[in-house]
């Protein structure tokens, strides 16, 4: 029963979760062109708001994404290209307001770091690996008198047994 | 020998600076951001006055000839009136300063100056906000530092500070020969 009824407070949670996520975009910002208006949403998505920083202007109710948004449409209905819309907001707000940073020498270090990374850490591996691989034969097996000690130093055999 | 122990110095090598990189990271502030707008001269833009002032608003040829600051303001703005006093004492030193009433209504822009001062040469009301978009505004308050050529030198985001004002905006204006 207690399950049942967690289930549906998740439910009503995510349900909750889904149309908080929709609401930042108005009624009275939605372009009557779906085209347009899909081409609207997608850009949004791509663009930082700057006052929230970790949401797009698709998601953020504050008034500068609302305004952001407005000016992505206007452009959009006078017939914008997406490109010359990003590059009308990254000449005001710098290469910041993409959510997705483009590739150029200042953020190589970004985009090719982590893989520069895994490929050092995987060859460092790789060279440890051959290398203990080749030192030297395996060592030989414990003479009786070393398993001796080893047994003693254990505790002996007889311990294992419980009584 | 030798060499193989510096090897094994790398990977501590590393984890130092990148520990050092993400502390220096720490200790600056993420809201304040770069502008984009350096070295680029002041938007085209035209501005009406606040209504029922007098004056003739604020408009990009306004900003030619000489240094000067534009502080984009709003009365509903708390850290604004936190630097007002900054702003009085700057244009009582003879710094020119510009303003730019962000999204604010005329009347209460107009009790905002009449209660705190007016440090302003001349304002431009800018209602909708579009304007300050054009100078890559953000929030407010906003302060940009503007050379006699009418480009954009410096800006200020947030409330400016008295050290601020010492150490950065006033050598500025000076190196700059305002």
């Amino acid at each position: 029963m207690t399950r049942l009824l967690g289930l549906v407070w998740l439910l009503v949670w995510l349900a909750g979760a889904g149309v908080s996520v929709q609401a930042a975009t108005s009624p009275d910002e939605i372009l009557a062109d779906p085209v347009l208006e899909q081409r609207a949403r997608a850009l949004g998505k791509e663009l930082r708001c700057l006052v929230c920083q970790n949401q797009s202007i698709d998601d953020s109710d504050a008034e500068l994404a609302r305004d952001l948004r407005r000016i992505v449409r206007e452009r959009l209905v006078a017939g914008d290209s997406d490109a010359e819309i990003i590059g009308f907001l990254t000449a005001r707000y710098g290469d910041f307001v993409l959510l997705k940073p483009p590739v150029k020498p200042a953020t190589w270090g970004l985009w090719f770091g982590p893989a520069l990374v895994l490929l050092a850490a995987g060859a460092g591996i790789a060279l440890y690996l051959r290398r203990r691989r080749r030192s030297g034969p395996p060592l030989p097996p414990l003479s009786a008198e070393e398993r001796r000690r080893l047994e003693a130093l254990l505790g002996g055999p007889e311990t294992l047994e419980r009584p | 020998m030798m060499i193989r122990r510096l090897l094994y110095l790398i990977p501590v090598l590393v984890f130092i600076g990148v520990g050092i990189g993400l502390a220096v990271g720490l200790t600056r502030d993420p809201t304040v951001l770069p502008s984009a707008m350096l070295d680029k001269p002041v938007p085209a833009f035209e501005l009406p006055p606040i209504e029922g002032r007098d004056g003739d608003g604020l408009g990009s040829e306004d900003l030619a000839g000489r240094v000067s600051l534009v502080n984009v303001f709003a009365s509903w703005c708390l850290p604004c009136r936190a630097e007002h006093p900054l702003l009085m004492a700057l244009a009582e030193r003879g710094v020119a300063i510009y303003g730019i009433n962000y999204k604010d209504r005329p009347e209460q822009a107009r009790a905002w100056l009449d209660e705190l001062g007016d440090p302003f040469r001349k304002i431009g009301a800018d209602r909708d906000g579009r304007v300050s978009i054009d100078w890559g505004v953000y929030g407010v308050p906003e302060t940009f530092v503007i050379d006699a050529a009418g480009r954009i030198r410096h800006k200020f985001v947030g409330p400016l500070q008295p050290r601020d004002v010492d150490q950065v905006l006033l050598p500025m204006v000076a190196e700059l020969g305002g």
